[in-house]
């Protein structure tokens, strides 16, 4: 059920989340289209980690639509009822999207080989032999050639982010969801995993970041949206948001950021 | 070992004094006089038994019963219990640490109630409780439940003194490696399972592949120390007469009246499988400790064999202090 290029991969119409009595996400609108590199700023608190977790129903939303592909995450609809999905459709439904964390969660165990091909071998019961060949190449992609052996505390912060983008994309997913993936890194470390995910948006994949980086944001991203106490406050063409904020709340953080 | 020269630019060179540990004699002489007169009354001391003058502690007496069938068998029964009392606390106590975790609160319920009840209790009234079972229940039969039963046994056929002993003891263990594989589980970092759910995997292959192999880190410590521990504990099992080990000693002490060597002989036999056990337990937290440290600590042999080709240890705090000060960069 694939739509055409160009049209809404993510869509989120009125998207509400608390977490106890604490409104996170109060009504948040947008469109992630397809190719579409979207990047996410604003105050921490602002709800924009919560919004990109929702997306691959690591939290549940309270109420409102959110789609990804055309289909409700989370939860079916048949009739006019919402069936809460089971734990297979969910394990299914995430499979196909990517996400990197902040804090890399490799898989301390096992190598940075081990850590790619995991999820291929185990969910997708792909082969060892082409899972091996595949974590490789990945391995390549992202610059890490011949550290397939070494164990993500042999690494430093930045290949490990780098091998945990390997290891999204062995799944081959639809989507990339990225969490703030550079802010756990020393500064000079940085550039790398910004080389690696500027060239992944090179190649059309659809991605949706929430960072700090606004060199990045201007340079790679498609759309920068700013979030502001759970709703999207201002959203456009990351050059425009950046050097001619609308709203006053934007330029503020802006100001503060830049 | 001398020590080493460090040269800081043009000033001459410095000798550097290691710290002095005068008390570390004083503690070795102590110690020496305490260990002489230990082995002075264990080996050489005699007492009179009787009108004869005897060695104190006969261990020509332990040599003859150390290999002994009956002592021999004994232990056979010792160790067999162990594993067999292990392996049902092991596999019960993770199924039950796992059910613990679980979101269905029916299920966390139950274990919780489980745990409760055998950790509330003794375990010898356990093992004494399933001795006399057949007491309670004569005859098990094997149905439909509230419904007719397809096969009946005699209880005293099925549940004799092993099985008794097995249940009391595995049982009750299953409780306290319940709390301890929970504790390892509950050590993962959160990240770990999101990451995981993240790439499509699903709750019991994230169990299996991602969570359990880290908790073993957590997991291993306390279940050697359980492992011994209950190498100790199946010697209650004497209470309902069954030939384990300290039975064994106590059926010929009972006779011969040597009482005291025969504990002995008991004794040198649980230190001798503790010792193994603790070899054992060295081997498996080096195997888990994968990925868990940049280099894996040395084995006792390894060690051994550097210490034979004295060969000093490179120590790269010092040798950067050392380096560093004598004016080239180094890290």
């Amino acid at each position: 059920m694939s739509a055409a290029a160009g049209e809404a991969l993510v869509r989120a119409e009125q998207v509400h989340k608390s977490f106890g009595p604490n409104e996170v996400l109060k009504g948040v609108d947008l469109d992630v289209n397809r190719g579409e590199v979207m990047c996410v700023i604003g105050p921490s608190g602002s709800g924009k980690t919560t919004l990109l977790r929702c997306i691959n129903h690591l939290e549940k939303i309270d109420s409102g639509r959110l789609t990804v592909d055309g289909e409700l995450v989370g939860y079916e609809q048949r009739g006019d009822k919402l069936y809460e999905c089971t734990d297979r459709e969910v394990a299914k439904m995430r499979a196909s999207i990517g996400m990197v964390f902040q804090h890399f969660n490799l898989f301390p165990h096992m190598t940075a080989l081990g850590n790619i091909v995991e999820a291929p071998v185990r969910v997708k019961k792909a082969s060892k032999d082409e899972a091996d060949d595949n974590g490789r190449r990945l391995l390549a992609q992202v610059g890490l050639e011949g550290r397939e052996d070494a164990y993500p505390r042999q690494l430093s912060g930045g290949q490990q982010q780098r091998v945990a983008i390997a290891r999204a994309l062995a799944m081959e997913p639809k989507l990339m969801l990225f969490d703030e993936p550079t802010s756990a890194l020393d500064p000079e470390l940085v550039g790398d995993v910004l080389d690696v995910m500027r060239e992944l948006a090179t190649s059309g994949m659809t991605m949706f970041v929430v960072t700090h980086e606004m060199g990045f944001a201007r340079e790679v991203g498609d759309k920068l949206v700013f979030m502001d106490g759970g709703v999207v406050v201002e959203s456009g063409k990351p050059r425009d948001v950046i050097t001619n904020p609308q709203h006053e709340r934007t330029q503020s953080f802006l100001s503060k950021v830049l | 070992m001398s020590s080493p020269e460090v040269r800081t630019g043009q000033s001459p060179p410095l000798k550097a004094i290691p710290v002095r540990h005068p008390w570390r004699w004083v503690a070795v002489a102590v110690i020496a006089v305490l260990a002489a007169m230990l082995v002075n009354t264990l080996v050489f001391s005699t007492t009179v038994r009787g009108v004869q003058r005897q060695p104190r502690w006969q261990w020509s007496i332990v040599g003859h019963y150390l290999f002994s069938g009956p002592i021999l068998r004994g232990l056979a029964v010792t160790l067999e219990l162990t594993v067999v009392c292990m392996v049902i606390g092991v596999v019960l106590g993770t199924i039950l640490a796992v059910m613990r975790l679980s979101p269905n609160p029916v299920v966390v319920g139950t274990s919780w109630l489980y745990v409760w009840f055998f950790r509330g209790t003794p375990v010898l009234l356990q093992i004494i409780f399933w001795y006399f079972m057949a007491y309670l229940y004569p005859t098990i039969s094997v149905g439909i439940p509230f419904g007719p039963g397809f096969a009946h046994v005699h209880t005293t056929t099925v549940l004799g003194k092993f099985i008794a002993a097995t249940l009391g003891l595995g049982l009750n263990e299953a409780a306290y490696m319940a709390e301890i594989v929970r504790a390892g589980i509950i050590s993962v970092d959160e990240g770990q399972t999101e990451a995981a759910s993240a790439l499509g995997m699903r709750r019991v292959l994230i169990m299996r592949r991602i969570v359990i192999p880290q908790a073993m880190r957590v997991i291993i410590p306390p279940t050697g120390n359980e492992t011994i521990s209950m190498l100790k504990t199946t010697a209650l099992a004497s209470t309902i007469a069954l030939t384990e080990l300290l039975y064994a000693a106590q059926l010929i002490y009972s006779e011969n009246y040597k009482t005291i060597p025969l504990l002995i002989t008991a004794a040198l036999w649980y230190l001798a499988v503790t010792s193994v056990l603790y070899v054992g337990q060295y081997y498996i937290e080096r195997h888990y400790a994968r990925g868990s440290s940049r280099s894996l600590p040395m084995t006792p042999i390894q060690r051994l064999r550097n210490l034979a080709t004295l060969r000093r240890e490179p120590n790269p705090a010092i040798d950067a202090i050392l380096t560093s000060s004598a004016g080239r960069e180094h890290r």
